[in-house]
């Protein structure tokens, strides 16, 4: 009993999102007994029927729409001494901040055309720009390794710092040639690593979905640009995907 | 029935029902003994999928829309790089395509164990989840886990990861696999068999509940195959099968007054698509192991008790597993054109030469939860004008409302602990998938 008291008392929370990333969870295998065996989850939806109120760590994952899921998060905030932002519609507020291309009115129009019914719409925004967020886990989905390793820092009382260099760096170490090689834009340059360059691995490029670079190298990218013959133009729609809350968020300081 | 129970009154308010993928809240009225409401709320936050692929490039819509669901990722993929085929009309490689199918099967086999396994036995063995179940049933929670994790070593070789597919695009894949890849997959699933006789064996002490609904089963049909991956739509009430284009003769999508989802429908009130409906239709192309897992479970087709969906999960699983072996003998046979693989984005120079004419095209897939049909408009600059997804729950809404109005009736002696549990059980063994249907709308249904 009194090693039960010692766990460290977990919740997952879901918003708007897919639930990919807590479905990483499940791939753990034997690492998720592993850290079962620190904590403990008392809310975790999609998986247990128990709910709890009273827990030390919150993931939240998704993106805050609407007003009642802004009361649900605040609720959350007072009740968890560590809030972690976990995955991209929660840290940046990922490919949700599309929707923002269009007015609630054109959205609701663009779904239902003609028919007049009542639904809020809502707004999406990453977690941080409801309420403070302690950590951030990047990535659509998260990365596990990365998840183990934050979450046991964070345990150690160490805290958890994401990467602060380029998938680039990544790629390179991985030894891929470059997609601007192979006639592709990539979001490499500009997008904060920590996902081992999966996707320009698997011959795809890099959409940007672990957000950009709080200080990216923009001469660099640039340069890099100009080199292989694109405008600005060129890839300011990939920019879009991932990052339109961030984009918004900076225009707006 | 005595009078107490004729008299019966009894509100039953599940909020977020739990192992289901997405928010959903159960509602039940029963006054003196009569049935006045009951249905599933979807409480969702709604994304807007379709407002938000309209306008980007076609060659980027696939890894939009496979984040309408993690569970179901690849069959989104699969459903939109289809549909933006079918619209420029691109002819995939026949191994293009078998390895697409091979993909499919590896989700349908990670989506279907969960369910069975981590969704619907805890309900059958009495415990609230799948944690208390580490306790007492260690072995079967340790063996879920390790067909999990394999169930996503396969996807991750075959497409990078599972949970949005990476090498998955439009004309075909960016990667793959090698031999050596080829061999080790085949040696994961030969690893599974025994698992499988121990997962079935688990099955069979699994107590499901008696009930009984016909109603209209639609899925697709393939004159050659146990139709995944293409086919044609074919309905149990309908004689002639129709063009997946061709989906809205059968996916009536319409609204109830009380409610601002969009359900669907064909002739009847509501129809059923999800693997008891594949099974209903499709029996007998199923392979022997699968035929041999249904008489070891005591399984015939057809079957309408909603319930046993979980039962034709447990069969797809024996058959996408030998299917799985099946195509990957196939390459090792007859190798692998490696020259078959394309880029994500055109290149530069494919760019120059790049154009299509305006035009609609649908993708029509079996995904583990029934079928799934995106449906995309896309200019002559080969940007999305145009978008609609029919989920598969959507599809099931009305059905899973239906059968609650049949199935509270018959079990009113019941406590309400009882009721709620019966209830809590029907929906989750559609399997339904919240994130999916709520792509698009805030369903609620008061």
């Amino acid at each position: 009993m009194s090693e039960d008291k010692k766990k460290v008392r977990i919740a997952f929370f879901d918003f708007a999102c897919c639930e990919g990333c807590q479905l990483q969870l499940t791939y753990l295998n034997e690492a998720f007994l592993g850290v079962l065996e620190h904590c403990e989850i008392v809310n975790f939806r999609e998986v247990i029927s128990d709910k709890s109120d009273d827990y030390d760590i919150a993931f939240i994952e998704g993106s805050i729409t609407r007003e009642c899921d802004v009361e649900r998060l605040k609720k959350i905030r007072k009740n968890a001494t560590y809030i972690i932002a976990y995955g991209s519609c929660a840290t940046i507020g990922g490919i949700n901040g599309l929707r923002r291309r269009y007015t609630d009115e054109e959205a609701k129009e663009i779904v239902y055309p003609g028919r007049e019914f009542p639904l809020e719409a809502g707004w999406p925004r990453p977690v941080h720009e409801v309420v403070k967020v302690d950590f951030f886990l990047h990535g659509c989905p998260v990365n596990n390794d990365e998840v183990v390793l934050a979450l046991k820092s964070i345990l150690l009382g160490k805290g958890y710092t994401p990467p602060t260099h380029a998938v680039c760096v990544e790629c390179k170490l991985k030894e891929n040639v470059c997609l601007f090689e192979k006639g592709q834009v990539c979001m490499g340059p500009v997008t904060r690593a920590g996902c081992d360059a999966l996707c320009p691995s698997w011959g795809n490029t890099c959409y940007g979905c672990r957000g950009i670079l709080d200080n990216p190298a923009e001469q660099g990218q640039t340069d890099l640009l100009e080199k292989y013959g694109y405008t600005v133009d060129d890839i300011k729609e990939k920019f879009d995907l991932y990052n339109t809350c961030k984009m918004e968020a900076d225009k707006n300081e | 029935m005595s009078d107490k129970l004729a008299k019966k009154d009894l509100n039953i308010n599940v909020e977020h029902v739990t192992r289901v993928e997405g928010h959903g809240d159960i509602e039940i009225n029963i006054k003196e003994g009569k049935l006045e409401k009951c249905q599933l709320n979807i409480v969702e936050a709604p994304r807007f999928f379709e407002a938000m692929v309209k306008g980007r490039s076609m060659f980027e819509v696939q890894h939009i829309t496979s984040r309408i669901c993690g569970i179901c990722s690849t069959g989104h993929c699969m459903a939109s790089v289809k549909a933006v085929e079918d619209a420029i009309g691109y002819e995939v490689s026949e191994q293009t395509k078998l390895f697409r199918k091979l993909l499919l099967h590896y989700e349908t086999l990670d989506s279907h164990l969960l369910h069975v396994c981590f969704l619907v036995a805890p309900d059958a063995l009495g415990v609230s989840s799948v944690l208390p179940l580490i306790k007492t049933h260690k072995d079967v929670v340790l063996r879920v886990l390790r067909m999990k994790k394999q169930y996503n070593d396969l996807c991750s070789i075959m497409a990078g990861r599972h949970t949005h597919p990476i090498s998955l695009v439009p004309r075909g894949w960016t990667k793959l696999p090698t031999k050596k890849e080829l061999e080790e997959m085949k040696s994961i699933l030969l690893s599974q068999v025994d698992d499988l006789t121990q997962t079935v064996e688990l099955y069979k002490t699994l107590q499901l509940p008696e009930f009984e609904r016909e109603t209209e089963y639609v899925a697709l049909i393939h004159p050659d195959e146990y139709a995944f991956y293409e086919g044609d739509i074919a309905s149990t009430d309908l004689d002639n099968d129709i063009k997946p284009r061709a989906y809205k003769e059968i996916m009536h999508e319409y609204n109830v007054a009380h409610s601002t989802s969009k359900h669907s429908k064909n002739k009847r009130d509501s129809y059923f698509v999800g693997a008891l409906a594949r099974i209903n239709i499709n029996y007998d192309k199923l392979n022997d192991q699968a035929k041999a897992v249904a008489e070891a479970v005591g399984f015939k087709a057809p079957c309408y008790n909603s319930f046993h969906n979980s039962t034709a999960q447990l069969i797809e699983i024996a058959h996408c597993t030998y299917d799985s072996i099946r195509i990957i003998d196939h390459f090792l046979e007859n190798g692998v054109d490696y020259d078959d693989v394309v880029t994500s984005w055109p290149t530069t120079d494919e760019w120059a030469g790049f154009k299509t004419s305006k035009g609609t095209g649908a993708g029509a897939v079996e995904v583990p939860r029934g079928m799934l049909v995106h449906e995309y408009t896309i200019d002559g600059k080969g940007i999305v004008t145009n978008a609609n997804c029919v989920i598969p729950t959507n599809q099931n809404l009305s059905n899973v409302d239906l059968d609650m109005k049949k199935l509270i009736p018959e079990n009113l002696d019941k406590t309400k602990e009882e009721i709620t549990l019966l209830s809590e059980m029907l929906v989750r063994a559609y399997d339904p998938c919240i994130s999916c249907s709520c792509h698009l709308v805030n369903v609620k249904f008061v």
